[in-house]
């Protein structure tokens, strides 16, 4: 074995973190490394990078047992990592970004032509045909990931750990990335492959460890998984409830109206479309990235104003000209990206579930702690937060739990348009799961939801009817029996190559 | 009980530096009674960190949006002069200090829409002002050192409230008054929401606009009040020294108080401690008698070995240190929270 990990544990205050897990990297294997959100994922590639000291056990690296105090120690150890955010500098060069703190000197100047070769040397083999002396900046985020690759081999050499490294990506870049991780598979460098997307899983991976709650649950070859056992693992109890989801909706009902909007547009952003949303109706939005699903919904929520249109519901007409405005029209809107557009970070789940509602009464008339305290409570019990108390800063829950504050917090304001952004990105299954079970529970309660999602199964399960973008337009409405993964990839499709070249 | 764990630092270093300076002036804390008022070196330190206190006050809130202000000192001047053309020009006390007021109002309003409507960096847009104010004040006293007589003004800066001098009932008043109304009210959290994430307090309907320009004005507000201060104390308006370098007495006194330039969680009583601490090293290092060239180094010193004590790395290291010691060397220390 390339890399051994023995007995490892890692507590934090008030949690154990990492409880006696045990982990084998081969060389010239993928080994994909699952769990859901806090199973302790984490934690282990932060152990093996030096990130954080484990309290107790033993990583054995080409035989001898190694201890990492800093990233920087771990590469020369021959532990290289590649994170799902570009760990490289946008500015500079794809040849500074390489060389950087070794760059080839000549007369103790830098060489920029050495650094250029050098570069280029680093990229062989990679199938990139880039030019190494742009900033890195220019190109798309899987050029950068694969550049990121190519220095954390070149710098390490055994082991190279990928934590999340496609959840930026198209189809057709990751397609592009897998390549590479094979080329270097067959090379033989021993490749822990962490990732949400199960097919990925199953496409890349020769082994796979699954952890749960910081435990080691289990270790097999992935041809003896198949999706259902491997979830099962992963949950710790069968998948129940995604099997009612999917099975649920498409009831063709007729929703009384409750939302009209005509020729919302704004030039260069969005063409002019009409939406109509029933009371209690999911509305989905599909369409490729870049396709003007967000856009259509920050028109809608006021957050770009519309240069066009109209919008009004069974009184008269709405302005929606800012996000106060929508807010005051009953909207809501959790954004895709919640770390910079959703949390606030340090503020406490408490705080940031009342936010909303304070902003609402206006500062002069603050929320009394102890209704803060009964919200937040409600909420953690309700949508099943994992937080150790309502005090604890937003920014150290994990992802599925950061987004469920997001959602308590417009729950909180009983809105009655709910815009969803890609509400399930980036978390796991069993969180992935409960957010769809509720917005089944919010629309039988009568609230409205646009729902903006990336997976196609995800859209089907849920929506009432569906809404395909394509080139900045809404080109395509389908409803009841008509929403399948065929009707909306083919609506996409038409002009999916154009779209695609764009993205 | 949370409140007195988030000034313990700051109330403890006071203690330490009120010591230090007893040490070496054993009269430090004498306080007597004298024709109906309080005297004594603390009674002085009270008085003579009302400017450093007011401006803190007013930058904790700027600092907590993840601004800065730096257009303070010069607001002094301009508010001080205006208050002492009023003074000068016969308009009466009350219309001098409502004019000065309004003044300080009005710089905060101008540095707010400049931050929160055009989008200038807080430090670029609050040094504009910084430059220029200086001008204005020197346009309004006219190039000279305005003085007036009116005792009624002098009161501002010389005069006594049951038992205490004016300018520290002041600014003790405002910032009590302040921080009631952050913490009585939802504006606290908001500020700190805006100065966290303001992308993402403005998607969820706080109007960080219109709080932003009121956070501006508030700092604005107590400049004002620190320059009719200053302008009462010397019964004059100097354009060109008042107030001057007291912004980054300020921000000092913010930082001391343990608030992140970074914006976010922030407290008013701890930066009034932190202006308290400096302003008794100030005196201290007189008291103590140092000759005078001294001071500015031994003040540079302290205030190093404050911050550096205060820092939560150094707190850190020290528990890993302490821990490992009683354990004898441990399988692994750990260096968490690395974010």
């Amino acid at each position: 074995m390339l890399l051994t990990i023995r007995s490892l544990t890692k507590t934090f205050p008030g949690t154990l973190a990492l409880d006696d897990v045990r982990f084998d990297l081969a060389a010239g294997e993928v080994h994909a490394l699952l769990g859901e959100n806090g199973a302790g994922k984490s934690t282990l590639i932060k152990c093996l990078t030096g990130a954080y000291r484990p309290d107790a056990g033993e990583i054995t690296l080409d035989g001898a047992v190694v201890a990492p105090r800093s990233t920087g120690e771990a590469q020369e150890l021959g532990i290289g990592t590649v994170y799902q955010e570009v760990n490289l500098l946008p500015n500079l060069t794809v040849a500074q970004n390489l060389c950087f703190g070794r760059e080839p000197r000549r007369f103790g100047l830098v060489s920029s032509r050495g650094m250029k070769a050098m570069a280029e040397g680093m990229l062989d083999g990679y199938g990139l045909d880039i030019d190494v002396s742009r900033d890195l900046g220019t190109y798309s985020v899987a050029i950068q990931q694969i550049v990121a690759i190519a220095r954390a081999v070149a710098l390490s050499g055994k082991v190279l750990i990928l934590d999340e490294p496609t959840a930026s990506l198209d189809a057709r870049e990751v397609e592009m990335l897998f390549d590479v991780v094979r080329g270097l598979r067959a090379q033989g460098l021993g490749i822990v492959f962490v990732s949400h997307f199960l097919d990925q899983v199953f496409d890349l991976s020769d082994r796979v460890t699954v952890l749960r709650n910081g435990r080691h649950i289990v270790t097999e070859d992935i041809a003896a998984l198949d999706r259902v056992r491997l979830i099962e693992h992963m949950l710790g109890h069968a998948l129940e409830d995604e099997v009612e989801a999917r099975n649920a909706g498409h009831v063709e009902a007729r929703r009384p109206p409750m939302l009209h909007f005509e020729g919302m547009a704004r030039r260069g952003v969005i063409e002019g479309f009409d939406l109509e949303v029933g009371q209690g109706e999911v509305v989905g939005l599909a369409g490729l990235l870049g396709s003007g699903r967000t856009e259509s919904a920050e028109l809608l929520f006021g957050l770009r104003a519309a240069t066009a249109g109209t919008a009004r519901d069974q009184e008269g007409p709405l302005t929606l000209d800012s996000p106060r405005a929508a807010i005051r029209a009953g909207f809501g809107f959790a954004p895709e990206d919640r770390k910079t557009d959703g949390i606030v970070a340090d503020l406490s789940v408490r705080e940031n579930i009342a936010l909303a509602l304070q902003a609402r009464r206006g500062w002069a008339r603050p929320i009394p702690r102890a209704e803060q305290q009964r919200l937040a409570e409600m909420y953690i019990e309700r949508l099943d937060i994992r937080t150790s108390d309502a005090e604890k800063a937003v920014g150290d829950l994990s992802g599925g739990n950061q987004q469920k504050v997001v959602l308590a917090r417009w729950l909180a304001m009983n809105p009655r348009f709910l815009i969803l952004d890609e509400p399930t990105r980036g978390i796991d299954v069993g969180a992935h799961a409960e957010i769809l079970r509720l917005i089944h529970q919010l629309t039988d309660e009568g609230m409205s939801v646009l729902l903006i999602s990336s997976e196609l199964d995800e859209l089907i399960a849920v929506s009432d009817r569906v809404i395909v973008v394509r080139d900045r337009r809404h080109v395509a409405e389908l409803t009841g029996a008509g929403i399948s993964t065929e009707t909306i990839v083919h609506a996409i499709a038409q002009h999916a190559r154009k779209d695609g070249e764009a993205a | 009980m949370q409140t007195l764990r988030r000034l313990a630092p700051q109330i403890v270093t006071l203690l330490a530096v009120c010591l230090l300076v007893t040490l070496f002036f054993p009269g430090f804390l004498d306080i007597s009674m004298s024709g109906g008022r309080l005297v004594g070196p603390v009674i002085d330190i009270l008085k003579r960190s009302a400017p450093v206190a007011l401006l803190a006050i007013g930058m904790t809130l700027v600092i907590a949006t993840r601004g800065i202000d730096l257009s303070v000192g010069t607001v002094i001047a301009i508010c001080g002069a205006v208050a002492a053309w009023a003074i000068a020009g016969g308009m009466g006390l009350w219309a001098a200090v409502a004019l000065a007021i309004g003044a300080g109002l009005l710089a905060g309003l101008w540095n707010g829409v400049l931050v929160a409507v055009i989008g200038i960096q807080p430090i670029v847009a609050t040094l504009i002002l910084m430059t220029a104010g200086r001008g204005i004040a020197q346009l309004i006293t006219e190039g000279r050192i305005l003085t007036f007589t009116d005792p009624g003004f002098a009161w501002f800066g010389s005069g006594t409230l049951f038992g205490m001098p004016v300018p520290a009932v002041i600014w003790i008043v405002t910032g009590v008054v302040m921080a009631q109304l952050m913490r009585r009210t939802a504006l606290g959290l908001l500020v700190e929401a805006i100065g966290i994430n303001r992308r993402a307090s403005a998607l969820a309907g706080v109007n960080a606009l219109v709080l932003l320009i009121a956070v501006y004005m508030a700092s604005g507000l107590c400049a004002a009040l620190a320059g009719i201060i200053t302008a009462a104390d010397i019964r004059g308006a100097d354009a060109n020294n008042a107030g001057l370098w007291l912004e980054l007495d300020a921000i000092l006194a913010v930082v001391i108080g343990g608030n992140s330039l970074l914006g976010g969680r922030f407290s008013i009583a701890a930066a009034l401690l932190g202006a308290l601490i400096i302003q008794t090293i100030d005196t201290g290092i007189l008291l103590a008698g140092f000759p005078s060239e001294y001071n500015l180094v031994i003040k540079a010193g302290l205030v190093v070995i404050i911050l550096v004590l205060q820092s939560p790395r150094l707190a850190t290291e020290w528990y890993f240190w302490r821990r490992s010691v009683r354990e004898g060397p441990p399988p692994a220390t750990t260096k968490e929270h690395a974010r």
